[in-house]
């Protein structure tokens, strides 16, 4: 407890923490909001693919500065990545490879050449210094005040792009052939999305590192999607999200000794997706278990219904009372809680039958309702 | 652009020595079509006949090795204000966050322009449209919650508001319950009936007379085009459809004699 009043305390204060918690929620909810696309448009793995492939591009951009110049290192890593999404779609279109091989070819073909340029700089004098290989897993505490705004930039030319092409936006995420049909630029638009998704990856890679960052594009957009009726909410919603996990996430990492902030912040938007899986309405698990359970306890009642009326009917007494051994005989036990439902429900009520000491019950006359109606097959 | 001049203007649609191939795969071989305007016309064909292509390639999606495409004389950059299309249901993620309303205002996009949302008036031509297919109480509904048949009448509400003069359906009819087709039929003969030129890509030989009075018949090349009386016959019929042949026969059509 302590330990979290002190993490919040120095949130107020200007010093590393803040930086890294302004860092961490600028990047999440930038990732977010861009990763509803990703997400929408089915390229979850184009995010991944992207941010591997970065890898050369910081050891290139290290090897041509010969230093830990944070400029040269993310202009390389931009160049990179836009290389990779270049391949993967000219191997789409020139070779019949579909688009989850182009993905996986570009991506470890990156990655690999970025782990050998990895090794060769490490040679280098002051490689150690620069930490080159924070980059892979991410180091938040080597974000400096002049970071944030250069991620500030970046989540503002998404936020005014996204707002801008709005409309043409959701179009060619939702059909790109209509929209091509109707005469709008569609490559031209898709490049620019994916564009912005390159630039976040490459603000974040400080943070989050080339392995981690695609949970920060995909993660709060899943979670997101379960819980939303339009796109212009799950941008909203996904952005929240991510911004959300980037703050609780470099909280939790700054009152625990040694824990960095990437994985950790990544852990905290999975456990948003696992929640969001299980109960957001309509689309999560339990609600929809719950559903299923109230559908097959409604069948087991009808079946009850159907039975009592049918011996009331034999029996020429539409009181007939109907001992419980013979309902199980006729259809098994009708499961828990099915008969009490009946009775709240007013189609059955308890009898006494003696000298029987067994439960009885008759149907109600709004229960013989609902068996004739059953019987002519209408819900 | 709009100098250039006009190349055969009489026909809504005019296709010219069009080839495309995926691969080395020829899918349309040397194709001549002219569909005159003013007639609701089905293209049909067995599986892999190119049919779709066709569609894809009048609209440019699909770029052609060879021939060119004019919409009543025009080059389709310039005619796609007159081009109305309805791609095949599956051709989207029906569980896309968003509304009917929102879908079918989608077909406006192009006329409200660059950097302008839509307003009223654009709400409520799609409500119109809606309305036309029996869909208004749907408006508001999510696009995941809609049966078959009411996605591909929300699919040719889309295509209704672009006021287009010529209208391009693929398969609009395939899994479609009776009522889906009857309302989506009625609505093509109304349109028809004002004018605009209807091509409808069609699996149901049994109802091609019924429905059309035009009719291209495809296999990657063009077996036979123009009144479907004079298209659908026995020997075109063996032409297109080969060894499917004896399906058709042991169907509702009899080539042997299809104008009972």
């Amino acid at each position: 407890m302590t330990a979290v009043l002190e993490a919040l305390g120095l949130l107020f204060q200007p010093g590393i923490v803040q930086t890294v918690v302004l860092g961490a929620a600028l990047l999440g909810g930038l990732a977010g909001a861009l990763g509803a696309f990703a997400v929408l448009r089915q390229q979850s793995l184009l995010g991944d693919a992207l941010s591997h492939a970065t890898l050369p591009g910081v050891c290139l951009g290290f090897l041509v500065a010969g230093s830990r110049d944070l400029g040269a290192i993310l202009l390389g890593a931009f160049l990179a990545g836009g290389l990779a999404a270049l391949s993967i779609m000219l191997i789409t279109r020139a070779t019949r490879l579909k688009t989850d091989a182009a993905l996986g070819i570009v991506l470890s073909v990156f990655f690999a050449a970025g782990v050998v340029l990895l090794t060769v700089a490490q040679g280098q004098p002051g490689a150690a210094q620069a930490g080159l290989s924070t980059f892979l897993f991410g180091q938040a505490a080597a974000i400096l005040r002049t970071d944030l705004w250069i991620m500030s930039g970046v989540a503002a030319l998404a936020a005014g792009t996204l707002a801008a092409l709005w409309k043409e936006v959701k179009l060619v995420t939702f059909d790109p052939d209509y929209a091509r049909a109707l005469g709008l630029p569609v490559l031209l638009i898709e490049g620019v999305v994916t564009l912005l998704i390159a630039l976040a990856i490459v603000v974040g890679l400080q943070l989050a590192g080339v392995i981690l960052m695609v949970a920060l594009l995909i993660a709060p957009a899943a979670a997101a999607r379960q819980w939303v009726r339009s796109l212009g909410a799950m941008v909203w919603l996904s952005a929240g999200l991510g911004a959300a996990a980037g703050i609780t996430g470099a909280l939790i990492s700054a009152t625990g000794r040694g824990l960095s902030t990437g994985p950790v912040v990544v852990l905290v938007a999975s456990a948003l997706v696992l929640a969001s899986m299980l109960l957001a309405p309509e689309r999560g698990l339990i609600w929809r278990w719950g559903r299923a359970a109230r559908a097959r306890r409604g069948i087991a009642g009808r079946r009850v219904l159907a039975a009592f009326h049918g011996l009331a009917e034999a029996h020429d007494d539409p009181a007939y009372p109907t001992e419980e051994g013979m309902l199980t005989t006729l259809i098994g036990r009708p499961g828990p809680g099915v008969m009490e439902r009946l009775e709240r429900d007013g189609m059955i009520r308890r009898v006494d039958h003696p000298p029987e000491t067994t439960r009885h019950w008759e149907l109600t006359e709004r229960g013989h309702d609902r068996a004739k109606r059953d019987q002519g097959g209408r819900p | 652009m709009q100098d250039q001049p006009l190349h055969e203007p009489q026909f809504a649609l005019h296709v010219e020595d069009l080839t495309v191939t995926y691969g080395a795969q020829p899918a349309l071989w040397d194709i001549d079509l002219d569909i005159p305007p003013g007639v609701m016309a089905a293209v049909v064909g067995p599986n892999g006949s190119g049919k779709s292509t066709l569609l894809k390639s009048v609209l440019g999606l699909i770029r052609p090795v060879a021939g060119h495409v004019r919409i009543f004389g025009r080059p389709i950059a310039q005619g796609r204000g007159r081009v109305g299309y309805v791609p095949q249901r599956s051709a989207v993620d029906w569980d896309f966050p968003t509304t009917v309303l929102d879908v079918v205002t989608m077909g406006l996009y192009a006329r409200i322009g660059w950097l302008r949302r839509p307003g009223r008036a654009h709400r409520d031509q799609a409500m119109a449209a809606l309305a036309e297919l029996g869909m208004q109480d749907f408006a508001d509904r999510q696009i995941s919650q809609l049966s078959g048949g009411q996605q591909q009448r929300v699919f040719i509400a889309r295509a209704l508001v672009q006021q287009a003069d010529l209208y391009l359906l693929d398969e609009p009819l395939a899994a479609v319950d009776a009522t889906t087709e009857r309302i989506i039929m009625d609505l093509l003969k109304r349109l028809r009936d004002q004018g605009r030129t209807i091509v409808v890509v069609h699996h149901d030989l049994t109802t091609v007379r019924r429905y059309f009075d035009w009719m291209v018949m495809l296999n990657v090349r063009i077996i036979g085009q123009g009144p479907v009386a004079q298209v659908f016959t026995a020997e075109n019929l063996r032409a297109a459809y080969g060894g499917q042949l004896a399906l058709i026969e042991g169907g509702a059509v009899d080539p042997a004699d299809p104008h009972p």
